[in-house]
């Protein structure tokens, strides 16, 4: 099995773990005799990764800037395997869900994946959440600096920290390492990217109180540059700004966004820089050698040099229309010109966005020790990705990838949707999202009618909660729920992008659960119509307006 | 509400004052933050040692200039789940290098202790059957922190510092 290129626990990581676990099982033995009330072990089992769902309780597991070795893949299969139903539900924050878990066997769970070095603490509760990254970092070819070298040093900083384990609300940061943001650090509490000064230096633009969920806000940029071993200085600066003024008195303001948007950003940053100015070159000054060796971690894999272009690549490529549409959507550059990164569509025609069997996982971790040096990403789109593959791997991977019913051509195209869990499992939904998301990818299943539409990306959350991130969607879909019948609110516009960054504008009355596709239609159709040369569907919106797509979509539904 | 230290349960020698009453000449009296900031000066020209109780949203950096003369500062959790004054704790004990008893009342349950214990606390009042018996093991739960705190523990990262210069030392 090959060597991992990431973040390797040593034995104070594993101990930490180790005794995290036996911590939680106390937990649950004490509330399995009543001696804790569920109100008292709601945050402690939340902190642990475990939810109570409509049907069971659900168990969701971190994967730290969504990088994972095959050894780790396979565990995670094995688990699903032993204490689920064989399958997983792959989220927009990286993570892994297991949606039938049962209480006492939770301990278990998360001992099984200790021995992989993974765990499930900070996945849910009012703390510092799982670390999001760019899942192409270490291979994109724009990269600056590979991120999850930010995230790993984050990810050790916050947990467990002391401070802020009772935060007003949940607290969710995100890096990216390029310019082409791929980790939306706009829309995340606090939200870092790296950039190259003109001195030449590499520092991080901190943006603050960005977010999605029932009140969407666009983050601030609290400090153009921070030089990066002050990074752990101000982000506890900021958090205690946080913690100590954040509301607490409703839920739904509680979020450092509203913090933000009610003292104003100016007033902000003057609290958060007051309190860094207490910390910089502190305890929290992250000394070189540290920053060097957690860096050295993160090493590329030494990959041996391999073909740009490969002639049985290019005949496959004439050959067969499903390589080649594949290859245009499915495959992205990589930093050596004898390599692509490959991402593997969890979202096959009629399938339920982001889910893969125990087979299926298994199956991706053979293919990634074959052909990319053992190494999987999960992307926030929900997708799965091969970080290394050789030019010439390309048509066994893809073969490989079919033969698991993951290698629909559809990545950033109109079925490559991001789709909460929705009613089907969620406590907090007020509509179903999945059976949406289905009937819309069933309706646009045709490859050829799909790269005709271009990108487009579609994203659906079955209540205000924003997990499927609508807001940010070219077309956003929201489940509310009115007087007890699911319907459908669309928006238009949104997007991610750094710079372009945007929420969408809601479209008009809400419709149907059953007209969802044929509003879809109605707006792809629009877009077809009035498309210019080169025009993606947003930005045939964002010229011509919402009009020529509302009349056309109220006067089909 | 009993009162334990890591030692054990103890007997709490302060009196609690209300903002009201007249302050005694002698004895441990405890004041609220309201009366300490209208009194100050009366209090501390007592022979008797004074401490001062603030709610989560008291400006705790206001006590700056007179920690060393407080024996006894309470920082209070109106709800477990409101960890505002952890953040108070760690600005007492690290930035304002006080001292003395940190005690920490209200909603103080035994699966906070390991936080509460980092951030500076060293008494606590709470009803939570067990709590005293979770108290002896909340210090060594955890024999690894990643973040430098308020109880002067190495952090994971120092440690690896060290251990990677003794390698080093040894090996040259």
């Amino acid at each position: 099995m090959p060597d991992t290129h990431f973040y390797r626990y040593d034995d104070y990581d594993r101990t930490l773990v180790a005794e995290r676990v036996e911590q939680f099982r106390d937990q649950v033995r004490r509330r399995l005799s009543g001696e804790l009330t569920e109100e008292q072990f709601k945050p402690l089992r939340l902190t642990n990764g475990l939810y109570l769902q409509l049907h069971a309780y659900m168990l969701r597991i971190a994967i730290p800037y969504g990088t994972l070795s095959s050894r780790q893949l396979r565990k995670l299969a094995d688990i699903a395997r032993k204490y689920d139903r064989g399958y997983g539900h792959f989220t927009t924050r990286q993570n892994l869900q297991l949606n039938w878990i049962k209480l006492e066997e939770a301990p278990d769970a998360l001992a099984a994946l200790a021995e992989v070095d993974m765990h499930a603490m900070q996945t849910s509760g009012n703390v510092i959440r799982n670390v999001t990254a760019d899942h192409y970092a270490g291979a994109a070819i724009d990269e600056i600096e590979d991120p999850r070298i930010w995230c790993e040093i984050v990810r050790q900083w916050s947990t467990l920290h002391p401070e802020f384990s009772f935060l007003p609300r949940k607290f969710k940061i995100a890096v990216t390492g390029s310019p082409n943001d791929r980790a939306a650090v706009r829309v995340h509490d606090i939200g870092l990217r790296l950039w190259r000064n003109e001195a030449g230096e590499v520092g991080f633009e901190v943006i603050v109180g960005g977010g999605l969920g029932r009140t969407p806000m666009i983050g601030k940029t609290l400090r153009e540059f921070l030089p990066k071993d002050e990074l752990l200085a101000y982000l506890e600066a900021t958090l205690r700004v946080y913690n100590r003024y954040g509301r607490r008195d409703n839920i739904y303001k509680a979020r450092i966004k509203i913090l933000v948007h009610e003292i104003g950003a100016e007033k902000m940053r003057e609290e958060v820089e007051a309190e860094y100015a207490e910390m910089k070159g502190g305890a929290l000054r992250l000394p070189a050698e540290t920053i060097e060796a957690i860096a050295g971690q993160f090493a590329p894999p030494a990959l041996p040099h391999r073909p740009a272009v490969v002639g049985a690549v290019e005949a496959l490529k004439l050959e067969d229309r499903d390589f080649a549409l594949w290859l245009k959507s499915n495959v992205s550059p990589h930093r050596l010109a004898g390599y692509r990164i490959v991402t593997a569509s969890l979202k096959p025609a009629g399938a339920p966005p982001g889910d893969a069997s125990s087979v299926q996982m298994e199956g991706v971790a053979d293919i990634a020790d074959a052909y990319s040096q053992g190494e999987i990403r999960v992307s926030h789109e929900q997708n799965l990705v091969l970080p290394h593959v050789a030019v010439e791997d390309l048509p066994v991977v893809w073969r490989a990838l079919g033969r698991l019913g993951f290698a629909e051509a559809n990545v950033g195209k109109i079925t490559d949707i991001i789709a909460c869990p929705g009613l089907d499992y969620c406590a907090l939904a007020n509509a179903r999202s999945i059976p949406v998301a289905q009937s819309i990818s069933n309706h646009f299943a045709s490859l050829a009618r799909q790269h005709d539409i271009g990108d487009l990306k579609i994203k659906i959350s079955g209540c205000i909660n924003a997990c499927g991130h609508h807001h940010v969607g070219h077309i956003g879909i929201l489940g509310v729920d009115k007087n007890g019948v699911e319907l459908y609110q669309i928006s238009l516009g949104g997007d991610v992008d750094f710079g372009k960054t945007a929420l969408g504008t809601i479209l008009g009355p809400a419709v149907a659960a059953d007209k969802v596709v044929e509003a879809v239609d109605a707006l792809v159709g629009t877009y077809l119509d009035q498309r210019g040369e080169g025009e993606r569907f947003v930005d045939t919106y964002r010229r011509i307006g919402a009009q020529p797509f509302k009349d056309r979509v109220y006067a089909a539904v | 509400m009993p009162l334990f230290r890591e030692a054990g349960i103890v007997e709490d020698p302060w009196q609690k004052l209300d903002d009201a009453a007249p302050v005694p000449a002698d004895g441990l009296v405890l004041v609220s933050f309201t009366r300490w900031r209208e009194a100050r000066a009366a209090l501390l020209a007592r022979r008797g040692p004074v401490g001062v109780a603030l709610a989560n949203t008291d400006p705790v950096e206001m006590l700056a200039s007179d920690v060393s003369r407080l024996d006894l500062i309470v920082l209070h959790f109106p709800k477990f789940s409101d960890g505002r004054a952890y953040s108070q704790a760690r600005l007492v004990r690290g930035r304002m290098g006080y001292g003395s008893e940190l005690r920490a009342t209200g909603n103080v349950l035994q699966d906070q202790l390991p936080f509460m214990l980092r951030c500076g606390f060293d008494s606590f009042e709470s009803d939570q059957m067990g709590f005293g018996e979770a108290l002896k093991r909340a210090r060594t739960l955890f024999s690894v922190v990643y973040q430098p705190a308020e109880d002067g523990r190495a952090t994971a990262s120092l440690l690896r510092l060290r251990r990677r210069t003794v390698h080093y030392t040894s090996s040259t």
